[in-house]
């Protein structure tokens, strides 16, 4: 059974830019999948647009389906998109949490989506909610921060609670849009293990753009690598060597292997 | 081989940018001259020539008499609680309809006749306002809350939704993206953002209206400014310099307190 199942999806930017380019693409459910590709390639306008936050070109047959619903068809976003976005979490690179709300208060905005506007508008979030809360900052390793602001926290905090949010959302599907691109390497390891952490054991499926190459490689099992709003690559993680990133990118794949990989060395191989 | 030296050589700046510059100053110079004569500033050398009627307007002021302050301190209260009330209800009602003025909330069709409205409302000062409020509801201090709310709503509609329009759209969207809807988004994503700058304008015009509020008496709206202007015109000097004392006094408590609030709220 597909999670994910795209169809000739197109989009063009206002200035003309092809950011996705007839694209097709299937995801099983409990995959845990990496994007791979240069900057400008399409990893984060796919994301957005499996999310629902971005409409397609209109004039083709374009599709995007989450668990058997319509996301988009056509270039229109679904009527019922806020009850599909439920069951999607996103995380993205600059994280968006709201600085000056509690790291707890960020995570519970994950519930919102399913409460009455009234209950939501005045932040009345049951004993459960919190406690589910609390439990998910508990797991991503945050949960003494739980009453500072937000803007308190270092990147690889705020992304983990971001990662928090999504798993109090109750999500089925996770789409990370670069969620290691601003980190430190140590940080990124641990946002890229708790993703793994969150696809095992909850049974998430996990789509993450990634830079690096090397992460992809360690930590998921499949990686689709993009060029020009196109897939180039779809297959295992391990297949994609140095030498076949060359093959596809030319000189440009420099951008996609850390210079000194020797920096994952400490790495378990999780993907492996 | 030879070296070739190479010389730096630095942009000239743009004449456009050059040209822009001299015409601001001459621009501004021919609006001087022109408004040179209606507004009367030859008269200037007056200051100089009746140099010693000041002197003796400002000796008055040497020797306050507040043998009313008991009066005083009643009417400058009123005028204190005239411009919190003001206040308030254009700061409750400022926050949702400055959402309703912002270009990256709602749709433009709804920003723009909202726009000219706050325009109108902020535009007519609020003495004038209040000239209209006490034919409406009568003299008294209503029709000076009343015109503070009007002429601060407008303000605010404007100061506000500049403050939302300034948000980050990422953390919006981070809310968006987990399914909660509109009001969600807004109260959660762009509220927060917003809340600092929010209370400032609101302290920072409360200030501005308790000044506003002194002078509302003039017109029969309330509080201390109709014993200022009776005392003005009779010449009553050293009740004049209580009174004015009285009011720098007034807005440098309320600033004070404003500042204290600004700190434990921001």
């Amino acid at each position: 059974m597909s999670t994910i199942q795209i169809a000739s999806l197109s989009k063009t930017f206002a200035n003309g830019t092809r950011a996705l380019d007839n694209l097709s693409l299937n995801v099983r459910s409990g995959e845990m999948v990496a994007l791979i590709g240069a900057s400008g390639s399409g990893k984060s306008t796919l994301i957005r647009h499996i999310a629902g936050l971005v409409e397609a070109d209109t004039s083709h047959h374009s599709s995007i389906e989450v668990e058997d619903r319509i996301v988009q068809s056509g270039g229109r976003i679904a009527k019922d998109i806020r009850n599909i976005r439920r069951d999607i979490g996103v995380v993205f690179q600059q994280f968006n949490l709201v600085g000056r709300l509690s790291v707890l208060t960020n995570v519970l905005t994950g519930r919102l989506g399913q409460m009455p506007l009234m209950a939501g508008a005045l932040g009345n979030f049951s004993l459960d909610d919190q406690r589910n809360a609390m439990k998910a900052l508990e797991r991503v390793g945050i949960a003494s921060t739980a009453r500072q602001r937000a803007s308190t926290l270092s990147g690889g905090q705020q992304q983990r609670a971001a990662i928090a949010r999504a798993l109090v959302q109750g999500a089925k599907l996770l789409l990370a849009d670069e969620p290691i691109a601003s980190l430190d390497p140590a940080s990124a390891r641990r946002v890229m293990e708790s993703l793994v952490s969150i696809n095992r054991e909850d049974g998430i499926t996990i789509i993450v753009s990634l830079h690096q190459v090397e992460y992809a490689r360690r930590f998921c099992q499949r990686t689709i690598a993009m060029q020009s709003g196109r897939i180039v690559f779809d297959g295992p993680s391990v297949a994609l060597t140095n030498e076949r990133l060359t093959e596809i990118y030319g000189s440009a794949s420099e951008e996609l292997v850390l210079p000194d990989a020797s920096d994952l060395n400490g790495l378990t191989a999780v993907a492996a | 081989m030879t070296i070739t030296l190479h010389e730096t050589t630095i942009p000239p700046v743009p004449s456009r940018e050059r040209w822009g510059k001299y015409i601001f100053w001459i621009v501004l110079a021919i609006l001087l001259a022109w408004s040179f004569g209606p507004s009367e500033i030859y008269k200037a050398t007056g200051l100089v020539t009746y140099g010693s009627n000041m002197g003796k307007y400002a000796s008055g002021f040497l020797e306050p008499n507040f043998h009313d302050w008991k009066y005083y301190f009643e009417e400058m209260l009123v005028t204190v609680q005239t411009a919190l009330w003001g206040t308030f209800l254009a700061a409750v009602f400022g926050m949702p309809i400055s959402l309703l003025c912002s270009n990256n909330i709602a749709p433009i069709w709804v920003v723009q006749p909202v726009r000219r409205l706050m325009d109108a409302a902020r535009s007519i000062n609020e003495l004038v306002w209040a000239v209209f409020f006490v034919v409406a509801v009568g003299l008294g201090p209503f029709a000076g809350v009343m015109a503070i709310f009007v002429n601060t709503l407008g303000v605010f509609g404007k100061l506000y939704s500049e403050a939302v329009e300034a948000t980050d759209p990422r953390p919006v969207e981070g809310i968006r993206a987990t399914g909660a809807s509109k009001i969600h988004e807004i109260l959660y994503g762009v509220v927060p953002q917003v809340m600092p700058l929010w209370i400032s304008y609101t302290l920072y015009r409360f200030e501005a209206n308790v000044r506003g509020a002194t002078i509302l008496g003039i017109v029969g709206a309330g509080g201390i400014g109709q014993v200022l202007f009776e005392n003005v015109r009779g010449f009553y000097y050293a009740e004049t310099a209580a009174l004015m004392l009285m009011m720098i006094a007034t807005v440098a408590i309320v600033d004070i307190i404003s500042q204290q609030l600004r700190r434990i709220m921001v």
